[in-house]
């Protein structure tokens, strides 16, 4: 009993203390509070305290001051905190009867409330029965705050409700209940056909917020459902409809409720021109009913507001979609060029938008406006200018290649590091297009590289360098231009990149090279070496560009006679560097001086000019028909590849000694090491593209220069497609037809092909003779295939091929295909000829499809 | 269509927020936050949209209140732009010269006006 008391005691105590709580302070307070707080601590200090307010307040059923907590947490929510806890009294103010609570009631539930909510079976009943009230307003409410926070259930439940408050006579409900049907669709699709009948009413209402949502309702209708836009199209009505609605709004007076300056209703006549391009679009028959109408207010919309270019932004916008008069389309281009000379930059800006999206379609009558264009390339505002430059590059041709290049590079000049790598790679890429002559390709090329500085992207450098080589009359000129340039400046490393790589490749031109309008520059051979020793020293050199000087100097040291010892020296400076890469390289280089000198010179030949990229692309296809994945292009680093490449070089030196014919067992070793090598080298097509691979590239040159070739297959699979033009005519019989695989320096050699008895092996016989006058020694033949196949070398017949013809060395190659996959091939030729030695390396890509079907 | 609607002033606060569609709390509050912070630091001479994210940003300076107002790519911003203007001409009548502080104080009054001119991500009226 004493328990029971004290209890009720202690409850009666409670009650006491919070009648005596004050009221809680205004929103106005509050804001003010908040305000007044200095620090965000602070702030979230007296958030906090207030929520523990409001709940408290909440906690008490407190219904004179709910609709004043209410308000004061949306404030709360505003500023980032979360208020969650006030959606349950939100619903209770939605149930009150007076008109202020339920307004807060329907702000808290839109804001607080989302449709992932479970209470919302709460808010649906309430919601009907106000959907029922007889005041608009209450209706109006609920309608709006069903838009907001509608679920699927709650639209499955109220589209009824919605579709009859459509019909009902007040404007004021009419539209909003409109926009709820849109919203519905919108979320429950399959609703739709409830509310078509509906929108013909409404179009032929007066009130411009009831149109307003009927075009938007219908809008979003054809958007969503191809067979309702079906529908509206048969529907004679809707086109003239819409064309007489706008036609009334241009041809109206002065209507002071819906004027925008001087323009009436422009948002309805944006919506209902949006509107006909949807319904034109691919339907000739409603673009020729909105052809005059379009035209009309092309013409006849005033230009000097904002307003009015709004609305012509929407009917240019048309034009371009439906099946417009050409006539209408080039006005429809020339106002965007009106645009683009606007003193408002929104309108600038507008119109480039526009452009661009334009340009493919209608590319003459853009190019009318190029000039404008390139104007823009020096606004004020970042935003045009990058419009500008895409609209710049996508205008180029072949006619105005040299002109708009020139501006680009002017551009280039002045603009911010962002766009510099954009702009140089997009230059880079116009010229390769477009470039009227190879000449002026390069010397683009220069130019951009001086100007863009370090901006310029790898794959760029790669390119350029690509296309350097395939140029060979200009191999002169370049390496002089770049020198030069370097002299002045070797801070630039994309510059440096390239500048490097094409004195080492043709360095002796550097010195000989004469050229016609431009003066030789005299240098001597140390000059040269030391300007790359200056670069490698350099601090701002990048490590890559350390890679490409080594390899550079390492090539001169054929190119130039006097400057050998001093090359020497400086790469072995690099013995003991702590960067691997280039300690690698410098150990390897020094080796190659003192163990194989005799091979240096053969080793360092000039890098056969690379084809371009077209070949390149598809060996990527090929690559990745292959699923090898790309992302091993770009892992291939020098240093991943390093157990393979010490395994060439250590093929090299026991290749010398031992032939096939001497150890039987060998050439399957070798073979297998061959597939690493073709491993690797699936991924080398994609070098010039690849700043990784590319390194690859002078990387391994030194170890051999078949393994340049390897890298470079492409080029040197060339000669074997030529040549198997005439035998391509064979008609297929039951014998294969022979295929030449490779001729070079009078080395020939010949596959025939044989069906071995036991099924998917094919029996390869390579025929290798010799057209030239002195016979080739130490001959050995290998050959390598993808690792889906098994491939069996047998010793060949002799290891000496005759001068003149007179005999060929025969080797059977057992090809086994159990996956019948398509054959190719890569070879490998070594010989001695007249005190030489040569090794080649090539790649069979052509073999009739009987060989492995 | 409308995706969100965000008033906020020169020093960066947030005045008034409206959403047409579904976001997390702190993912608007990242938005907001970032957003105002672009828009800020946009000078004089530059235009009035930029591409955030998925949205065209659209935005209009008053005195030292921002506007903006996200949109998908079907909208006219041209359009929107003016939108924003006639809705400062609306809060101007009914508060009488509108200023951040009438907007800040009368936040459901705001709101109000906003559904009655935009509903669900649509102009819905624009009779003044």
């Amino acid at each position: 009993m004493s328990v029971l008391q004290a209890i009720e005691e202690k409850v009666k105590a409670v009650e006491e203390k919070l009648s005596k709580m004050p009221p809680p302070i205004k929103l106005k307070e509050l804001i003010r509070n908040i305000r007044a707080a200095r620090t965000q601590a602070e702030e979230r200090a007296l958030v906090q305290k207030e929520c523990a307010h409001i709940r408290s307040s909440f906690r008490e059923e407190d219904n004179t001051y709910r609709c004043r907590n209410v308000a004061k947490l949306l404030y709360i929510h505003m500023l980032g905190y979360p208020a969650h806890f006030g959606q349950l009294e939100c619903l209770k103010l939605v149930a009150q009867p007076r008109f202020t609570d339920k307004r807060i009631g329907y702000l808290g539930t839109t804001l607080l409330l989302d449709e992932r909510q479970d209470v919302h079976l709460l808010v649906t009943n309430s919601m009907k029965n106000d959907m029922n009230h007889n005041t608009q307003y209450i209706v109006g409410l609920s309608l709006g705050c069903l838009g907001s926070i509608c679920s699927q259930e709650m639209c499955r439940d109220l589209a009824g409700e919605i579709e009859k408050l459509m019909k009902q006579s007040n404007a004021y409900i009419k539209k909003k209940a409109t926009l709820c049907a849109f919203r519905i669709i919108r979320k429950v699709p399959e609703l739709m056909e409830i509310f078509i009948p509906a929108t013909r009413a409404l179009l032929s209402e007066k009130n411009h917020g009831v149109l307003l949502t009927a075009v938007s309702l219908i809008t979003e209708m054809c958007e969503k459902s191809p067979d309702t836009l079906a529908h509206f199209r048969k529907n004679e009505e809707l086109v003239p409809n819409l064309v007489r609605i706008l036609k009334n709004l241009i041809m109206s007076g002065y209507s002071p409720e819906h004027d925008v300056s001087g323009v009436s209703d422009p948002f309805l006549q944006v919506k209902i021109i949006r509107l006909l391009r949807i319904l034109g679009k691919d339907d000739p028959d409603a673009s020729e009913a909105m052809n005059d109408i379009l035209a009309q207010v092309a013409t006849n919309t005033e230009t000097s507001k904002n307003v009015g270019n709004a609305i012509l932004y929407e009917t240019v916008l048309a034009i371009m979609d439906i099946h417009s008069e050409s006539g209408l389309r080039v006005l429809a281009i020339n106002i965007l060029g009106r645009f683009l000379l606007n003193n408002d930059k929104n309108i600038r800006y507008v119109a480039l938008n526009t452009l661009l999206k334009t340009v493919s379609s209608d590319i003459n009558a853009v190019q009318r406006h190029r000039s404008t264009i390139v104007d823009c390339l020096k606004d004020p505002d970042i935003s045009i200018r990058k419009r500008a430059v895409e609209l710049c590059f996508a205008l180029i041709t072949a006619n105005n290649v040299r002109g708009m290049v020139k501006e680009l590079i002017f551009f280039l000049e002045k603009s911010d590091p962002e766009f510099k790598s954009y702009v140089s790679s997009n230059v880079f890429l116009a010229c390769e297009k477009y470039a009227p002559s190879q000449r002026w390709h390069i010397d683009t090329m220069m130019k951009v590289l001086t100007t863009a500085g370090n901006n310029v992207l790898d794959d760029t450098v790669a390119s350029l360098i690509q296309m350097i080589s395939d140029t060979s009359a200009y191999h002169a000129y370049v390496s002089q231009r770049l020198f030069k340039a370097i002299q002045e400046n070797y801070t630039m490393q994309p510059l440096v990149q390239v500048a490097v790589w094409c004195i080492g490749e043709y360095g002796d031109l550097l010195m000989a090279g004469q050229l016609e309008e431009e003066e030789p520059i005299q240098v001597t051979e140390d000059e040269v070496v030391d300007i790359l020793e200056k670069i490698i020293q350099s601090t701002v050199s990048l490590p890559i560009t350390k890679q490409f000087v080594l390899t550079a100097l390492m090539k001169l040291s054929t190119r130039f006679t006097v400057a050998v010892e001093h090359i020497k020296k400086t790469i072995a400076l690099y013995g003991p560097s702590l960067d691997m890469e280039l300690q690698q390289r410098a150990v390897e280089y020094s080796k190659l001086f003192q163990s194989y000198d005799h091979m240096r010179a053969a080793l360092l030949e000039r890098m056969p000019p690379m084809e371009n990229k077209n070949i390149s692309g598809s060996q990527i296809e090929k690559k990745n028909k292959n699923n090898k994945p790309i992302s091993k292009v770009e892992n291939t680093d020098v240093s991943a590849v390093q157990p393979e490449s010490n395994g060439l070089l250590d093929l090299i030196g026991g290749s010398a000694i031992s032939t096939p014919s001497i150890e039987p067992n060998r050439p399957q070793k070798e073979s297998t090491d061959l597939l690493d090598l073709l491993d690797l080298d699936l991924s080398a097509p994609a070098m010039p593209m690849n700043q990784p691979a590319m390194l690859l590239q002078p990387g391994l040159m030194p170890m051999s220069n078949n393994m340049t070739n390897l890298m470079d297959g492409v080029p040197a699979m060339q000669p074997s497609t030529n040549l198997l033009d005439g035998d391509m005519g064979i008609t297929i019989n039951n014998r294969i037809p022979s295929l030449t695989a490779f001729e070079k320096g009078g080395l020939k050699v010949e596959l025939e092909f044989e069906k071995d008895t036991s099924p998917n092996v094919i029996n390869i016989t390579a025929k290798s003779t010799n057209s030239t006058t002195y016979p080739m020694t130490d001959y050995v033949f290998q050959a390598a295939v993808p690792k889906t196949f098994d491939l069996q070398l047998h010793s060949p017949s002799s290891n000496i091929v005759p001068p003149n013809n007179s005999a060929a060395v025969t080797q059977l190659i057992k090809v086994s295909n159990p996956q019948k996959a398509v054959l190719r091939m890569r070879l490998k030729i070594m010989y001695n000829i007249n005190g030489m030695q040569i090794s080649e390396l090539g790649e069979v890509n052509n073999f009739p499809p009987s060989t492995y079907q | 269509m409308l995706k969100f609607l965000l008033l906020a002033n020169k020093q960066g606060h947030v005045r008034l927020t409206k959403y047409y569609e579904y976001s997390e709390i702190s993912e608007r509050t990242t938005l907001e936050a970032d957003l105002i912070r672009k828009v800020l630091a946009r000078s004089e001479n530059q235009c009035s949209f930029l591409d955030y994210r998925d949205y065209k940003v659209v935005y209009r300076r008053y005195a030292s209140l921002y506007f903006m107002i996200g949109i998908d790519h079907e909208e006219n911003e041209m359009a929107i732009l003016e939108f924003i203007h006639l809705l400062v001409e609306v809060m101007d009548m009914y508060f009488n010269k509108v200023c951040e502080l009438d907007i800040m104080c009368n936040l459901e009054k705001a709101h109000m006006i906003l559904d009655e001119m935009i509903s669900n991500g649509y102009i819905v009226e624009t009779n003044k």
